[in-house]
């Protein structure tokens, strides 16, 4: 039995699943202490099913937490930057471009020192130790533990990065070492500035997933934990508590992920509805599509993966400016009237008339279109049908509009409607073949967490001159499922979910880019029993 | 004029759009102006007319892979090294530098090296958008010589270039920007002040900025920046007609490399289904069709570009799905004489079409 936990912003959501069912779940209000307020929903969920702690084969978090810090700039760590790619690069130094008051809490000290690979995989300049190891004392003596190891060309040939690791941790044996390959692609500023941010959570991290693992203990489960990670595959807790920037766009995964798993749909578009927004994702033989953008986070360009979601202001907390005094209006201009985006998020149970309130929202209507029945109708002011029609209509109109926009092709899809304001999304939509609300929808993240597999990306550069297509393909798969295997995937369930193949103009030998993704479902525990696996 | 940080912003944004769907991403150039700008100050840009005939003025920019230069950062020295070199060569002091093209993130290259030798850069370049090879500088076309050229890398590697025929200057550039890594900064076809008044295409860091500047402007009013972005084109007088040619969704996309180039063709579709776009590109798009007929050819620019934000799109970033608009713009008047088609008309690039003005087949779709 594995058991899923989301803790979101405004909700904790947790799973008991066993043999694909969902067996208990539970929604609450996210506590301020998440210690307690992830013991208190496994508890829940426990109590509920009445199954003992013992029989947990695994615990999945997905969490917001890391985003918000460096968005708020709180609890960084003061960051060691060691780059190898000189003499290339020195003209844009390390955290060029970044925001001042993020630079500051950073305090960075940057070493450039000589190092690289090209991209045809030679040395650009050989590893100064001795240079790397002055650097490391300096670092030590400077107290600063978190540092982040960036090289040319890494994604093809990570070698020289551990290489590095391994002489700076001989003089600094406390350090914190993120090394950029485990993070990024090729793009070496955004790879250096993931790598950077990530070195700056090291403190942080390493709290925030031992208090979940205290969280655990303190119920009885000992089963190994998971943090879930973007992409929707798993990190252990040490591998979380070393790279939590891998695991900040795990939301709107699990949220896809579960959806996808619920409805027995590999391939459709999942919206998320929440109280402020609706996320809106594409999936893909059971994946989120990822996002081809560079993600900006807290105001860094970053390209670690992340998922492609559009949100839209269309959430169950959202507010529908409207005029009371044409509440009745037999006519409405389109101007008259606006939908969002701001919205009461978690005040909707104080503030909604539904619920006693004064504010017009999203929820309201769908109460006096007769389409949910929570709250109470004699607060709802009267509205005439032809209002009704129209405030339905923007939001049908938005709704179609999110869904156009992250289709890939033109023929009509399927829709998984999820989360705990699924009710907002109509039975019909255009270019939608149909919408499916699967059961369990509101806690559609807390089973994507649940069901997350063992993963593992790994891209090269390829001439197609000297390694035929195919064999090229197999041989960057072949180094993929070892990965995953080392991750605890479960050889007999490896699968490959995307191969992603970019030629690459003025370089001679047909070059390409190939990136391949594998996963496979988590091997259980030697202590449980095959039978119990999900 | 000086080119402060706003103005380095917008002229990133313009020369973007002006690479025509190549010349690679500015962002990494931006990333160096700024850094040099927080180093030595705004930038120097002058007009032609300041110039003395007798001065030397020198094209440069970077050749190569934009995948390698995002991953091989420069170093700073190799503009310099190349540039210096010249100096000797030529036995006396460059007066100011040019871009070789204003499209992509050359637009943005000389500067860097302008304010290391503390000299201004012209406002003007080579190509009045880019191109994927040097021989497609207006330069060439007049009949100029690229030489002496100098190829410089990250690593301190230098390469000096003689030769008669400017075709072989680009293959021989071409195979040592391979050979040194995949990367290289190229300094070429140097100039009397005279020859640069006489050939280069006047004004084009400018509109860039004006162009870029008009994109930021109608964003942060939550106005149609692709409205003010043609007004700000045909106010450069350089550009005189811009406008919209598709609206649409990526349907379809089909690309491989061809002797080192990325060639392709994407297809578009409208929202209604009834219509749709095929773009042809090698490296840069080149020729546009609306439902069987050509709107667009190349030297005309052609730039995908975000739907919302006029974001401008690479050919190597187009994917599946993108939902953008397909902007044609008149090519300078220069570019579009007899002589120039030779190098940068449709049958330069293996058309069996004559070059036909955007303007003259007025494709535009309403705004």
């Amino acid at each position: 039995m594995r058991i899923g936990v989301d803790v979101g912003g405004t909700n904790t959501d947790a799973v008991l699943m066993d043999q694909g069912k969902v067996l208990a779940w539970t929604k609450q209000p996210t506590s301020a202490d998440v210690e307690t307020g992830v013991a208190d929903a496994i508890r829940s969920i426990l109590s509920q099913s009445g199954v003992s702690p013992a029989r947990i084969a695994s615990v999945t978090i997905g969490t917001t937490h890391f985003v918000n810090a460096l968005v708020e700039r709180r609890e960084l760590d003061r960051v060691g930057v060691l780059r190898l790619a000189s003499p290339s690069g020195e003209a844009l130094p390390p955290l060029t471009g970044w925001p001042r008051d993020l630079v500051e809490c950073i305090d960075r000290r940057c070493y450039l020192l000589p190092g690289g690979y090209e991209v045809d995989g030679r040395e650009m300049a050989s590893l100064d130790e001795n240079a790397l190891r002055a650097a490391a004392v300096e670092l030590r003596d400077d107290g600063v533990t978190a540092i982040a190891i960036t090289c040319a060309f890494s994604p093809i040939n990570a070698e020289m990065e551990h290489r590095a690791a391994a002489i700076v941790r001989e003089s600094h044996p406390d350090a914190t070492i993120t090394l950029s390959s485990e993070i990024g692609r090729i793009g070496f500023i955004e790879r250096e500035n993931s790598a950077i941010l990530n070195a700056a959570l090291t403190t942080l991290a390493r709290r925030v997933v031992r208090s979940f693992a205290r969280a655990c203990a303190a119920i009885g489960v000992s089963a190994p934990l998971y943090i879930s990670q973007n992409d929707g595959t798993l990190a252990s807790a040490t591998q979380a508590e070393a790279y939590p920037v891998m695991t900040m766009g795990s939301g709107p995964t699990n949220s896809m992920r579960g959806a996808a798993f619920l409805s027995g749909l590999g391939d459709a578009i999942v919206m998320d509805v929440g109280g402020t927004t609706t996320d809106i994702g594409a999936l893909s033989s059971g994946y989120p599509r990822e996002s081809a953008i560079s993600a900006d986070i807290g105001g860094v360009r970053t390209n670690f993966r992340m998922p492609d979601v559009l949100a839209i202001g269309l959430g169950g907390g959202t507010r529908v400016h409207l005029d009371p005094a044409l509440y009745g209006a037999t006519e409405l201009d389109e101007a008259a009237f606006r939908i969002g985006p701001d919205s009461l998020g978690y005040r909707l149970a104080q503030e909604g008339m539904l619920f006693g309130g004064n504010t017009l929202t999203t929820s309201d209507l769908a109460r006096l279109a007769g389409i949910v029945s929570f709250g109470s109708a004699d607060g709802l002011p009267v509205l005439s049908s032809t209002v009704l029609a129209a405030l339905q209509a923007r939001m049908r109109t938005m709704l179609e509009d999110g869904v156009d926009r992250m289709k890939t092709a033109r023929g009509a899809v399927p829709v998984l409607a999820v989360g705990g304001g699924n009710f907002l999304i109509p039975d019909d939509l255009r270019g939608v073949s149909q919408v499916i609300r699967p059961p369990h929808a509101e806690v559609a993240n807390a089973v994507g967490a649940a069901i997350a597999q063992a993963g593992a990306q790994v891209e090269r550069v390829i001439s197609y001159e000297a390694m035929d297509r195919e064999a090229a393909i197999e041989h960057v798969a072949q180094l993929a499922r070892e990965q995953v295997l080392t991750n605890g995937g479960d050889p007999a369930t490896l699968a490959t979910v995307d191969i992603e193949e970019t030629p690459l103009s003025y370089l001679p030998g047909r070059a390409v880019q190939v990136r391949v993704r594998v996963v496979a479902d988590l091997l259980p525990p030697p202590s449980i029993g095959a039978s119990h696996a999900a | 004029m000086l080119l402060d940080r706003q103005a380095i912003g917008d002229l990133a944004l313009g020369a973007a759009f002006l690479g025509s769907g190549g010349g690679g991403d500015p962002y990494y150039a931006t990333l160096l102006a700024e850094a040099e700008l927080e180093r030595r100050g705004p930038f120097e840009v002058i007009g032609l007319d300041a110039l003395a005939d007798d001065a030397l003025v020198v094209p440069c920019g970077w050749i190569g892979a934009p995948t390698v230069s995002v991953e091989k950062l420069p170093n700073g020295r190799e503009a310099i090294d190349g540039l210096r070199r010249l100096e000797e060569i030529m036995g006396r002091r460059i007066d100011a530098v040019i871009p070789i093209e204003i499209g992509g993130s050359n637009g943005l290259a000389p500067l860097f090296a302008a304010a290391r030798l503390g000299i201004p850069v012209l406002d003007c370049d080579g190509m009045g958008r880019a191109f994927p090879e040097s021989q497609m500088a207006i330069f060439n076309i007049r009949g100029l010589s690229a030489c002496p050229s100098i190829l410089t890398d990250a690593s301190g590697s230098l390469s000096l270039i003689e030769t008669d025929d400017n075709l072989a200057h680009e293959r021989l550039a071409r195979a040592l920007s391979v050979a040194v890594g995949g990367i290289a900064h190229l300094v070429e076809y140097p100039l009397t002040g005279r020859e640069a008044k006489d050939h280069a295409i006047h004004g084009t860091i400018t509109a860039a900025r004006d162009v870029g500047a008009a994109i930021r402007t109608a964003r942060g009013r939550s106005e149609d920046p692709f409205a003010a972005m043609f007004a700000a084109l045909e106010a450069t007088g350089l550009y005189p007609h811009a406008g919209v040619l598709f609206d649409g969704k990526i349907t379809d996309i089909e690309r491989e490399t061809k002797d080192g180039f990325s060639v392709g063709r994407v297809v578009f579709e409208s929202f209604d289904g009834a219509s749709r776009m095929e773009l042809d590109f090698q490296n840069e798009n080149l020729m546009a069709r609306r439902d069987g007929a050509v709107v667009a050819m190349v030297p005309d620019i052609l730039t995908v570009m975000d739907r919302e934000t006029a974001d401008s799109i690479t050919t190597e970033r187009l994917k599946y799905g993108q939902r953008a608009k397909v902007v044609g713009a008149a090519a300078p008047a220069i570019l579009r004489e007899e002589r120039a088609l030779e190098f940068v008309g449709p049958r330069a690039f293996g058309y069996a079409q004559d070059y036909i003005p955007i303007e003259e087949i007025g494709a535009w779709l309403k705004p």
